[in-house]
């Protein structure tokens, strides 16, 4: 499998990897805030603003234990640079990961409109954050094996 | 996929020269090994800079290296 491949899954892992954890730390150390609560906008506004920080350090450090692990087991180096293809598919996959973060903007707004208690809309932007890097990564795997 | 209208000798013109690596031309056009191997097959049409570097590296012009048959997106 080329090295680029392994990057993504790899990317897509931590990223499933830093979120589930996180939210379990969150479901067990604040149980109340986040159902019985629904207005307590300054809770959802730290939750999002640490998840950022944490979700960046985190899969950094992942990576870098990736590459010396991949380095280690296959002797494979990682490519010095990404050409036109590389810089093509990484496009076409945040076009494709943009779209769905857009859609998940409008059905955290559409619970919004319909009444839809307000921490349901926080969950939902946190998802659909979550769906469209799993999008990207997908679509990257697809472009890559199956062609642009 | 489709494959891309864009059909290339790359394979027999790399064969051609002292059987030059995947590895070796894309060095020489300044990609990476897995961009050559796609466009051989036909699942990545370069870009013309691209395409003309390569051309550059069997001293050729860029349509002996690269052909367009529209007709093979319709397959």
């Amino acid at each position: 499998m080329p090295y680029q491949e392994k990057k993504i899954i790899i990317s897509m892992i931590s990223s499933l990897l830093v979120l589930a954890a996180y939210w379990f730390y969150i479901y067990q150390n604040y149980p109340a805030e986040i159902t019985t609560t629904p207005t307590n906008f300054r809770f959802w506004g730290k939750t999002i603003l640490i998840l950022i920080p944490v979700s960046i350090v985190s899969r950094i450090v992942i990576m870098i234990l990736f590459t010396i692990a991949n380095r280690i087991a296959t002797r494979e180096e990682e490519p010095s640079f990404s050409d036109e293809r590389d810089k093509l598919i990484e496009l076409k996959a945040m076009r494709n990961s943009h779209w769905i973060f857009i859609l998940g903007f409008f059905v955290a707004m559409g619970s919004l409109a319909l009444g839809i208690a307000p921490y349901w809309m926080f969950i939902i932007i946190i998802l659909s954050g979550f769906i469209s890097e799993m999008a990207d990564g997908f679509s990257q795997l697809y472009y890559y094996r199956k062609g642009i | 996929m489709a494959k891309t209208p864009i059909n290339n000798d790359i394979r027999k013109l790399r064969f051609n020269q002292d059987e030059m690596t995947q590895q070796q031309l894309a060095d020489k056009v300044g990609v990476t090994r897995q961009t050559i191997a796609a466009i051989e097959n036909g699942k990545y049409s370069p870009t013309l800079e691209l395409a003309f570097r390569i051309a550059q590296v069997f001293s050729l012009p860029l349509e002996e290296v690269f052909t367009y048959n529209p007709e093979d997106t319709k397959k």
